[in-house]
């Protein structure tokens, strides 16, 4: 088994449910507590095992500016940018397997094409995951039989190290313990026989309002995850470090452009309408 | 990364105690000669001190100390767990050879010398195990770069022939050529490789926001971070000193680190001026902290392209 998430950017409208309701869960399951050092001051600071971003993405060629920062934007990409107002966000990743593609919000203005992505991330629960293999202590493991990553908060000293080794950013130290947390995949619920078997699903999927969160084995064909993945292109984060990240990020959908509303020439009766109600208002 | 104190003193003091032993014992092995068994006892124990007060501050930045015991057991797939053994493993290894060296009143058998080289293997090991640490973590580009652990094992190395040539000034009065020499040789090779070093991290290449995003045809901006306090994360790798300090420290390193500590030596040696190779000492060990601290303060990891950064 590979246990992971598919996480939808199409969908995910950035309510930060799934994180209030990781924190809520774990914090009184296995690894918990998930300490808060002063709360309700004026710097709060804890350990979350999810958090959520949100990115502008768009056109390289809006901001000749900024696309003279960033070389490795291709540049042929410029010429279809008036035009067709596509880009091929997940193109390079999913060369030859998907034509993925998202049309840009149209304008009559020319106005670049730009969307707001919501990027939750928690573990990613990588298959060559260095956290484990740079731990001196044997806390942090990876399990054989489903893949989760997992730290043993007895034998964690909190040095620290398995929180560099991890590109991601998913293990935080809790500073009352000293020792590290990271995301469980929910170990506590999904195996829970006495849970209804709906419910055997990580707290952040059973949370997520839009449904942008899916739990499934990505070993399993025929899964929901592995189904969606190859539908839809979904794409590891940071594949040039050769983590194999086991989560996957679905891009944005090709969505129909919205006609600008045209003003419409209003009929003489309902012209009579409005003006006989503002009359009689009086 | 945010430079931590411990970790800084740590590294440079422990470096300089292994270069110490490692020159006190290669020295004998070379001329076969032992010397004033007093001097030996005396510059050993130097060496042994700075190398466990350097280990004894590196546990002082875990969380949770009391499971420090269990670090040593991954030896097979951790380079801390690999430092920690080798460091444990040095004592017995350096004490046996002090011991029966001192038992047989200085003279150098067939298996002293077999010892001997043993801890010189060890104490090569632990300080290799110190830079593997940082140079295997490949989310920090800056540190998973092929010159690191050279440097590492380099500037102990280097520190430890100026720890030793300042010793046997002060304890038998007089220079040892060889090791003053090989200080001044080992100093041009580190800061000829700290320059390629500085030159190879300065190309920009590696993950960008667009690899970290997935997006990596369009532009990607961070809006909103998804806190409005500090978190773990921006706490512990999102330090910004400034390109205009890291510049000036790069130079104040170099002044310290090289310029300074050869000048002095090269005096001392040229002109006799005994004191100078003291200050040299203490100008190299405050340029190996500079060095130190800004082997941190330019290091980048990637988790920052999430908050923000366009490249890492």
């Amino acid at each position: 088994m590979k246990l992971g998430l598919v996480i939808d950017l199409d969908t995910c409208v950035g309510c930060h449910a799934c994180a209030t309701a990781c924190k809520q869960w774990n914090t009184s399951g296995t690894i918990g507590p998930l300490s808060d050092q002063n709360p309700y001051g004026k710097n709060p600071i804890g350990s979350w095992l999810n958090r959520i971003r949100t990115y502008e993405v768009k056109e390289p060629s809006a901001d000749p500016k900024l696309s003279k920062a960033d070389q490795r934007l291709p540049s042929d990409n410029q010429e279809s940018s008036c035009g067709s107002q596509q880009f091929d966000l997940y193109a390079l990743a999913t060369k030859g397997e998907s034509t993925l593609s998202f049309a840009g919000i149209n304008s009559a203005t020319g106005a670049p094409a730009s969307k707001t992505v919501h990027m939750p991330m928690s573990c990613m629960q990588c298959e060559d995951a260095d956290c484990v293999t740079v731990c001196p202590t044997g806390a942090s493991y990876k399990r054989a039989e489903d893949g989760i990553v997992l730290i043993d908060q007895d034998k964690c000293m909190g040095c620290n190290l398995c929180s560099w080794a991890c590109p991601y950013g998913a293990r935080e130290l809790d500073e009352e313990q000293g020792v590290m947390k990271k995301c469980t995949l929910c170990v506590d619920r999904i195996y829970d026989e006495k849970l209804p078997e709906s419910e055997r699903q990580p707290a952040c999927v059973l949370s997520c309002p839009t449904s942008s969160r899916v739990f499934g084995d990505f070993d399993d064909p025929s899964s929901d995850v592995s189904r969606l993945t190859i539908e839809r292109g979904g794409k590891g984060l940071m594949p040039e470090l050769g983590y194999k990240p086991t989560n996957r990020y679905l891009p944005p959908r090709e969505t129909a452009q919205v006609p600008a509303m045209a003003k419409t020439k209003q009929p003489a009766l309902s012209k009579l309408k409005k003006w006989a109600n503002r009359v009689i208002a009086r | 990364m945010k430079p931590a104190f411990s970790v800084l003193f740590f590294t440079v003091t422990s470096g300089i105690g292994y270069g110490l032993l490692m020159w006190l014992v290669a020295m004998q092995l070379i001329s076969g000669q032992v010397g004033e068994l007093q001097n030996f006892l005396m510059v050993g124990f130097i060496g042994l001190t700075l190398a466990t007060l350097g280990l004894l501050s590196s546990t002082l930045h875990l969380a949770n100390p009391k499971n420090a015991w269990r670090a040593f057991s991954r030896f097979r797939t951790s380079w801390l767990s690999r430092e920690g053994v080798f460091s444990l493993l040095y004592y017995p290894v350096i004490l046996i050879y002090a011991y029966v060296l001192y038992a047989n009143g200085g003279e150098l058998t067939l298996v002293l010398k077999v010892i001997g080289a043993v801890s010189l293997l060890i104490a090569l090991a632990t300080v290799i195990c110190t830079g593997m640490i940082y140079a295997s973590l490949k989310p920090i580009r800056q540190w998973h770069n092929p010159l690191v652990t050279p440097l590492y094992l380099l500037f102990s190395v280097t520190s430890g022939a100026l720890a030793y040539t300042m010793l046997s000034l002060a304890l038998e009065a007089s220079l040892s050529p060889l090791a003053t020499s090989a200080f001044v040789i080992l100093l041009f090779i580190s800061l000829l490789m700290k320059i390629i070093y500085f030159k190879s991290i300065g190309k920009p290449e590696g993950s960008t926001i667009g690899s970290a995003t997935g997006f990596t045809q369009a532009q990607v901006r961070l809006l909103d971070a998804g806190h409005n306090a500090d978190t773990f994360l921006t706490k512990e790798f999102v330090f910004d000193a400034g390109a205009m300090k890291l510049l000036r420290l790069r130079w104040l390193m170099i002044i310290l680190l090289f310029i300074v500590p050869l000048l002095l030596v090269v005096a001392t040696y040229m002109f006799d001026v005994a004191p100078a190779v003291y200050f040299a000492m203490v100008s190299l060990y405050f340029g190996l902290f500079i060095e130190r601290w800004l082997f941190f303060a330019e290091a980048r990891h990637v988790v920052r392209l999430y908050h923000g950064d366009q490249r890492a």
